[in-house]
């Protein structure tokens, strides 16, 4: 009888342990599957999506265009309901069918900087298949009171014998070689395989003088410890969010011009919570949350949308009021086609072999 | 008398499970990943173009043989350093404190491998502990170039790999009867021949399985040299994630990663004389 009785209490006890646990635990009624940057994982940005809409998000991180859509072909259709991606790549899902056609009149479209639209990739055949939400620059970060200020207004100090040693490179052949063209004075909309010599030349002066090719930790790493004083490639992207523990930590934007990135958001077509996929677009392009975007804790950018909600100290931060001068001196990563791509891979491979 | 027939059926029954995993979590893929290196990125078409690139673009090949130097430099420091450090355990350090000491040798791989290589990265770099050092004790005027170098990742691996070196000589140096030792001295030798002659070759069979392990996985870790050896030289598996990053060309990392796995197979056949698990 007694054990009979100590039987009932342990099972009672293990159902209101089960009863009180499914309380605790948040009830989703819905939920979101997001393949994002890392930007996009910081709990401030996703928790009140999800309050608000009952709903939760499940992330899934990926480097590279390339990964990102790897993991899609590996998946099952409807298995993912958003992603985010360069901007410049939105093409490359589309002609893969993957992408949804966006409803333009329910996006704030007109608050997105004009610059950063980018409608020639996001736009395609009359449809929206994807909208931009943040961007930045690759240009020169750098520490001001280690280097000249005014020496990182050219890009010719990059290959300077005075900062021999004290130079990163950001480990990204796109933004990378895009900087190396503009310091040929090329555009970098419009390079060909014609250019790749120079360019080539141009990455391996830049390497002579550099102490380290780093991805990003690495290389943020190395401008905030003082490892090095300059990064090729950095921007906002790594200074901003160092401001208040380093605020010499800097960057500019020279006068050959900067690197513009951005990255963009879309919707699958073969989603199963197309409206709930719509919904998270909203919130994000909304101006509570393009601030938070914008100032994730994994890396800030500037936000797309003019309308953003940042306080003034973080506007100053993202140097917010001198985007329209920064934006009218940058030009568009390079969007080379995969024969041009592989090529230009191809040198980075070397510049990174060269000793 | 005849084996009965279930008898005969029970090794193979004993057998199938891990002869099932094999297969599917070995085989299978292998197989996937042969088909797919021999594919085009592009068009899918069956092709040998990227088995040619690797042999026709320099970078590549510079990439192998990186691969090659560093992987030996780890494997030859890490036996020299690991050896003595599993001799002081078996011989010196009191049996009621082996246990003990081997867990406190570990300890530091109970953190994240990504954690432990950007602390070497604090650690070697121009502000970091070991220049500090060097510099405020007047050996150096000036800091040493030691983070993001080839020598970092040296030392990142060696930092790793003599542990587990170390475990698989220790455990060969248990395994030793004291009766070697004893007849080699009844015989004449002393501490030093004994060593060379008798406890060194007794041992080979556990330098060997573990430097064939610090190889193994020495040559196919990305992490390392990623972070410690600031990308001014790229090793294979280095150059194998590049091709999957932005351009998604898993025909050409394939291709790499079994060209890889081919150096890994002539240095298993090189070594195989010693990489014997029981003893004769």
């Amino acid at each position: 009888m007694k054990s009979v009785l100590r039987k009932h209490a342990r099972a009672s006890a293990l159902a209101a342990a089960t009863v009180a646990l499914f309380a605790a635990s948040p009830v989703f009624s819905q939920e979101l599957n997001a393949l994002i940057w890392c930007d996009h994982a910081d709990p401030a940005l996703l928790q009140p999506f999800e309050e608000a809409n009952g709903v939760k998000v499940n992330v899934k991180e990926f480097e590279g265009t390339g990964a990102g859509l790897a993991i899609v072909e590996q998946s099952q259709p409807g298995d993912w309901d958003v992603m985010v991606i360069d901007t410049i790549d939105i093409p490359r899902g589309v002609e893969k069918g993957l992408f949804a056609e966006l409803p333009e009149d329910q996006l704030p479209i007109a608050d997105i900087f004009p610059e950063v639209k980018m409608d020639a990739s996001t736009v395609i055949n009359g449809k929206r298949y994807g909208i931009t939400e943040k961007f930045g620059y690759n240009t020169i970060g750098f520490n001001n009171t280690k280097v000249d200020p005014a020496d990182m207004q050219s890009l010719a100090s990059l290959s300077d014998e005075k900062y021999k040693g004290r130079i990163a490179i950001y480990d990204y052949y796109l933004p990378v070689i895009g900087m190396a063209a503009l310091a040929l004075g090329k555009e970098t909309a419009k390079l060909t395989e014609a250019d790749l010599p120079a360019i080539r030349d141009e990455l391996m002066k830049m390497k002579a003088n550099a102490k380290l090719v780093g991805e990003v930790t690495a290389s943020q790493t190395a401008l905030a410890t003082g490892e090095v004083d300059i990064l090729v490639g950095g921007g906002e992207w790594v200074t901003a969010g160092l401001a208040k523990e380093n605020p010499a930590l800097d960057f500019s934007i020279p006068k050959e011009g900067a690197v513009l990135w951005s990255q963009a958001l879309a919707m699958f077509e073969n989603s199963k919570n197309k409206d709930l996929a719509l919904k998270f677009i909203q919130y994000i392009m909304s101006p509570e949350g393009q601030a938070r975007l914008a100032t994730s804790s994994c890396y800030w950018g500037m936000p797309a949308s003019t309308k953003a909600a940042l306080s003034a100290d973080e506007k100053k931060t993202l140097r917010f009021d001198e985007q329209p001068g920064f934006l009218a001196r940058a030009q568009p990563y390079p969007s080379p086609d995969a024969d041009l791509d592989k090529k230009m891979q191809d040198i980075w491979t070397e510049m990174l072999q060269a000793q | 008398m005849s084996e009965s027939q279930p008898g005969r059926l029970l090794p193979w029954a004993l057998v199938t499970p891990a002869l099932l995993w094999t297969l599917v979590f070995f085989v299978l893929p292998f197989l996937a990943m042969v088909v797919l290196s021999l594919t085009h990125h592009d068009d899918g078409r069956a092709t040998f173009e990227n088995y040619r690139q690797f042999f026709d673009n320099p970078s590549y090949w510079r990439a192998m043989v990186n691969s090659l130097q560093v992987t030996s430099i780890v494997t030859v420091i890490s036996v020299l350093l690991a050896y003595p450090f599993a001799w002081i355990l078996a011989e010196i350090v009191p049996p009621r404190l082996q246990r003990l000491a081997l867990v406190l040798a570990i300890l530091p791989f109970w953190t994240s491998y990504v954690v432990r290589s950007y602390s070497w990265l604090l650690v070697l770099a121009q502000n970091g502990v070991v220049n500090q050092a060097l510099t405020g004790s007047g050996l150096f005027d000036t800091p040493l170039q030691i983070a993001n170098t080839r020598a970092a990742t040296v030392i990142g691996f060696v930092h790793f790999f003599v542990m587990l070196l170390t475990l698989t000589i220790f455990a060969n140096l248990k395994q030793l009867s004291p009766s070697y030792r004893r007849a080699a001295a009844d015989l004449g030798a002393g501490p030093v021949r004994t060593f060379l002659h008798v406890i060194l070759p007794l041992t080979l069979p556990g330098i060997m399985v573990g430097a064939f392990l610090t190889f193994v996985l020495a040559i196919g870790d990305y992490i390392t040299p990623q972070i410690l050896g600031g990308n001014n030289e790229l090793l294979m598996p280095q150059l194998i994630m590049m091709q999957i990053g932005r351009r998604g060309d898993f025909p050409l990392a394939s291709a790499l990663a079994i060209i890889l796995m081919v150096v890994v197979t002539i240095a298993y056949i090189v070594c195989s004389r010693w990489l014997k698990i029981e003893r004769t």
